[in-house]
């Protein structure tokens, strides 16, 4: 028989998870673990709802910029006019998971450690820089969001460990971030490439720090370190512009399915970076 | 293991109930409660059709577990009407035939309700946008997006 316990503090949700031994699960929105659950795909002996933690679910300014409770949901995201100002990427890959009804409950910490590679949310987190806190039962540590996704459907997560929340850091004054996906639809589907650039600008309009990160073209979302070099230093003009497409390609590592080929992920994932670095850029501008 | 026991508010009454873990609310709303308004599509969120709102919130009932609600308020499809009154949504939807089967109607509802209290003069593009969760296999989805456009014009100049 499945248990069902909604804990309202961290320290309560620790010792949750860990009995019965082994299974206990997190739900926050449910928007996968209950598909899974149903499907037969996951078995799970306990289920702890993390949403009545009140750090779960807030969402405030902080060091400049936001702390972002794990289980708060993407519709909750969307409608926070400050944080869209100043992460405009980040917002937008969150409020494109799924549709109306799974923007209500989706949440960052479930977009992370449900670890799909494709998931949306994920190089938006880590081109911004994002780090989270995880609690466990041997206390807490905070970590780049690049380090949590080990694998499709794994993480660096212990028994007993899960994501409290995220602290977006200050935006540059003269940054911008930029998500953009490829999807062979306009709505409700899953990224065949997901690309996320964010960058900083200097009063002469010189790049001066880059982060580029991929989704949906290997195993794990990935910060591609030689795509951002690329773009420091420049003006961000087609030549500089060329060089991070050429080095965001030669990070993909995609599979090959009927979505896409590792061809078509691969050129895709160049021909989007372009795009989103020339949004990121067209924000970093207008900050000023 | 025992029952959860569950206070809730549905419609706007006070409502309790038993559920184990695995019922979602879509199972207590139509096994449960007789509350049959709300349909289960495909189970997994992709349909629409049991769309709900928890706490004010669009959600699809398949993908919450009963277990979840306990304190929260809920609205469903039963709950649109004023007695005897249709809304607004409902009259123009019977009037302009926005609908074959039925199946995909009261998801869609509830969806166009829940985007029409944060905006009454929402585009096109908004609101296909908006009800992109809810899947409609009859109508090619025209009549209702014109349904919706008219239903928020009377809503306008009520």
């Amino acid at each position: 028989m499945l248990t069902y316990n909604k804990p309202t503090t961290v320290d309560e949700a620790i010792v949750l998870l860990q009995q019965p031994q082994p299974a206990a699960r997190v739900l926050a929105g449910g928007t996968d673990l209950l598909v899974q659950l149903r499907s037969g795909r996951l078995a799970a002996q306990g289920l702890v709802d993390l949403k009545r933690i009140p750090e779960l679910r807030a969402l405030r300014a902080e060091q400049g910029g936001f702390r972002i409770g794990a289980a708060v949901s993407g519709a909750e995201l969307g409608e926070h006019a400050a944080l869209k100002a100043m992460w405009p990427g980040v917002v937008e890959a969150a409020n494109l998971i799924g549709s109306t009804q799974i923007q209500g409950r989706a949440s960052l910490g479930g977009n992370l450690c449900n670890a799909s590679p494709a998931a949306d949310s994920v190089p938006a987190l880590i081109a911004a820089g994002a780090r989270c806190t995880i609690a466990g039962p041997s206390g807490r540590r905070e970590v780049p969001v690049e380090t949590v996704v080990t694998g499709p459907g794994k993480t660096s997560l212990a028994p007993g460990e899960f994501v409290v929340d995220f602290l977006l850091p200050a935006q540059a004054p003269r940054g911008g971030d930029a998500y953009l996906r490829f999807i062979p639809r306009t709505e409700m589907d899953i990224a065949v490439v997901g690309v996320s650039v964010n960058l900083t600008l200097d009063d002469a309009g010189l790049c001066t720090a880059a982060r580029l990160a991929v989704g949906a073209v290997a195993p794990t979302a990935r910060l591609v370190e030689a795509a951002g070099t690329s773009l420091v230093g420049t003006a961000v003009d087609e030549a500089a512009l060329a060089a991070m497409m050429a080095a965001v390609r030669a990070a993909c590592a995609p599979i090959n399915d009927k979505r896409g080929t590792i061809e078509f992920r691969t050129h895709v994932a160049g021909v989007l970076a372009g795009r989103a670095a020339r949004i990121a850029l067209d924000r970093a501008r207008m900050r000023t | 293991m025992s029952k959860h026991h569950i206070s809730t508010t549905i419609n706007g009454e006070p409502v309790e109930f038993l559920c184990d873990t695995a019922q979602t609310l879509l199972d207590v709303l139509r096994d449960e409660l007789g509350l049959t308004g709300s349909k289960e599509g495909c189970g997994s969120g992709d349909c629409g059709a049991c769309s709900v709102r928890v706490e004010g919130r669009l959600v699809c009932a398949c993908l919450v577990l009963a277990a979840e609600v306990d304190g929260c308020e809920v609205e469903t499809i039963e709950g649109v009407a004023q007695g005897n009154v249709l809304h607004p949504l409902q009259q123009v939807f019977l009037d302009e035939a926005a609908l074959q089967c039925g199946i995909c109607t009261p998801g869609i509802i509830v969806a166009a309700k829940a985007l029409l209290e944060k905006n009454l003069d929402p585009t096109e593009e908004e609101i296909r946008f908006w009800l992109a969760g809810n899947l409609c296999r009859c109508t090619g989805y025209d009549k209702i997006v014109r349904a919706v456009q008219k239903a928020a014009s009377v809503m306008r100049s009520a």
